[in-house]
């Protein structure tokens, strides 16, 4: 089932054309790699679904990004973008604690939305935790400064902070690119877990990562989409030239 | 020749061998000469402060061998020409702390709020002409807001309370905020601007609006530079003299009341700087008892910032 969907998107840079007319289905409790060379777009892209670009000046969107089930254009001008961030939550390249306790970090999203109830952010931010495997990690740090943690659970703490306002989407930017191989794999398994309750879309550097974690792949090559699929199938039999020469090293 | 290990015999250089090293020896000599050149003009600075530590206590030895310490700290009455000299630092310390607590209750929000907005908040076109202008704002030479503060700001408090006296603690305290201002802004905002973005963008990607990034995340992570400003605002405080000698008056005043005239520890030094007073009289020493008295502090304050900078260090 449709989650979300992309239809006719175009991004602008000012006056430099970033993304062309991208169309690409993301669908519920799946997750939907990103792939392709530096400077393809995949980020940009990600960006989109967040309105993370309506925080700089000279940018602009042209075409949908629909939201299902309510149908709603998240690119609509009438459409808030702190409503949208509301509703999808985002990981980043580097981990980006706030320089405050691993609790008050988690706790973030749903102080700006107004939680109160101390009872009520504990247990939402224990489920967090858990959701994260951080909670046995870090269930008697809980208040120490977050920047203690090692780089590996900095960012599996970010994902908490993510999930702890129960996003319908959750976008990630390349989460493994600054961390070690075990780090990597812990927050790889991780994903895997969590596509049982959310729709993911990562942006991914490594193809191996892409193969590994998602259902469904979207190559990307200069701001166009060269193929979408099946991740499977994608990967053994590229319908595309470019994807072909891409996944198998002869570009990129 | 057979290598024999453990052999580090070396052959003499000669010929072109001998030229390149001889370039090598001219070049160690001019490293070294131009390193000396650079270290002696460190050492300036620092025989500078040394030389004024030096002459400040000696001046300050020689004044304690006639004023007992404890009376220096203790006595509620500071005349040191009068025939019935009292030398009680406390009355011009006052002067010093109330002056200084009204310039900072204006200094560090006004300070803190400018900051916020333009690192946060201003649109880049604003940035550019604001920050100028608040660069400008703290090269007026201090003499000018000391002026604006007798001849400008008084009366208008006086229009609200009219038993102010011309001279007064509050006017000058008003305008050296306005003063430190600039600084507490400019030093702020460079702390919130060094904040990386990923922070900022983690935050609005929680669904939060520009003014919690900036008080939930921003300000916090800058803190320590934040806290860094402040305290150069305190000493600056402490340390103006010339907006307190025009407008607040030179009487020695034991007092918190802002809306009292009062001399300052700064307002006191000119004042006897410029008279006539013979050299090695206990009046003329007063200054530099009074001087070592506003370094002390001063001192005290940046060790404190430096606690408290230590203390909160961010380390994105």
């Amino acid at each position: 089932m449709a989650k979300a969907a992309a239809k006719g998107l175009s991004f602008y840079y000012g006056d430099f054309r970033a993304l062309k007319n991208l169309d690409l289905v993301v669908h519920e409790n799946r997750v939907t790699a990103l792939i392709g060379p530096s400077g393809c777009g995949k980020s940009t892209f990600l960006r989109c679904f967040n309105r993370m670009h309506d925080l700089y000046p000279g940018n602009r969107y042209e075409g949908e990004i629909r939201l299902y089930p309510d149908d709603t254009n998240l690119l609509a001008p009438g459409v808030d973008p702190i409503e949208v961030r509301m509703r999808l939550s985002m990981v980043f390249q580097k981990p980006n604690p706030f320089p405050k306790s691993v609790f008050e970090n988690v706790a973030y999203g749903l102080r700006v939305r107004g939680e109160r109830s101390r009872r009520a952010l504990a247990d939402k931010i224990e489920a967090a935790l858990h959701g994260a495997a951080l909670w046995d990690e870090v269930k008697d740090r809980l208040h120490e400064p977050a920047f203690n943690l090692s780089g590996g659970q900095q960012q599996r703490l970010c994902i908490a902070r993510a999930l702890a306002t129960d996003p319908e989407i959750l976008l990630f930017d390349e989460p493994t690119s600054a961390l070690d191989p075990i780090a990597t794999a812990s927050i790889e398994e991780l994903i895997t877990e969590l596509k049982k309750h959310v729709t993911i879309l990562i942006v991914t550097h490594n193809m191996q990562q892409a193969a590994r974690v998602s259902d469904y792949t979207a190559y990307m090559y200069l701001g166009e989409l060269i193929e979408f699929g099946v991740t499977d199938e994608l990967f053994i039999k590229p319908k595309n030239k470019q994807t072909e020469d891409y996944i198998t090293g002869r570009f990129g | 020749m057979a290598a024999v290990p453990g052999d580090i015999s070396v052959t003499p250089p000669s010929g072109a061998m001998a030229a390149r090293l001889a370039h090598r020896r001219s070049r160690i000599v001019r490293e070294k000469a131009i390193e000396l050149v650079l270290f002696l003009a460190a050492m300036v600075s620092v025989f500078t402060t040394a030389g004024i530590v030096y002459v400040l206590v000696k001046e300050s030895v020689a004044f304690f061998q006639h004023v007992p310490l404890l009376d220096f700290l203790t006595d509620t009455q500071w005349t040191p020409l009068f025939d019935d000299a009292h030398f009680g630092i406390v009355v011009l310390l006052s002067g010093t702390l109330t002056s200084s607590l009204v310039a900072l209750a204006i200094a560090i929000p006004l300070g803190t709020f400018i900051a916020i907005y333009l690192s946060e908040f201003a649109p880049f076109s604003v940035r550019e002409v604001a920050k100028p202008f608040l660069e400008l704002l703290g090269g007026v030479p201090t003499i000018i807001y000391g002026y604006f503060a007798l001849l400008f700001i008084t009366p208008i408090l006086q229009w609200f309370y009219p038993e102010l006296p011309g001279f007064n603690l509050l006017s000058a305290g008003i305008v050296m905020g306005i003063m430190i201002v600039p600084y507490v802004a400019s030093i702020s905002e460079d702390a919130m601007r060094a904040v990386p973005m990923s922070l900022r963008e983690g935050s609005y990607a929680m669904g939060a609006t520009r003014y919690q990034t900036a008080i939930k995340v921003v300000v916090p992570a800058a803190f320590s530079g934040i806290a860094s400003a402040y305290i150069l605002g305190i000493s600056r405080a402490v340390g103006e003299t010339m907006i307190l000698a025009v407008a607040a008056g030179m009487q020695p005043n034991l007092t918190l009341n802002p809306l009292e005239p009062a001399a300052t520890i700064t307002a006191y030094i000119v004042q006897v700087a410029l008279g006539d007073l013979p050299h090695g009289s206990v009046g003329y020493q007063t200054i530099f008892a009074a001087g070592l008295t506003l370094m002390l502090f001063t001192l005290a304050c940046n060790v404190a910032g430096h606690m408290l900078r230590k203390a909160f260090r961010e380390t994105y």
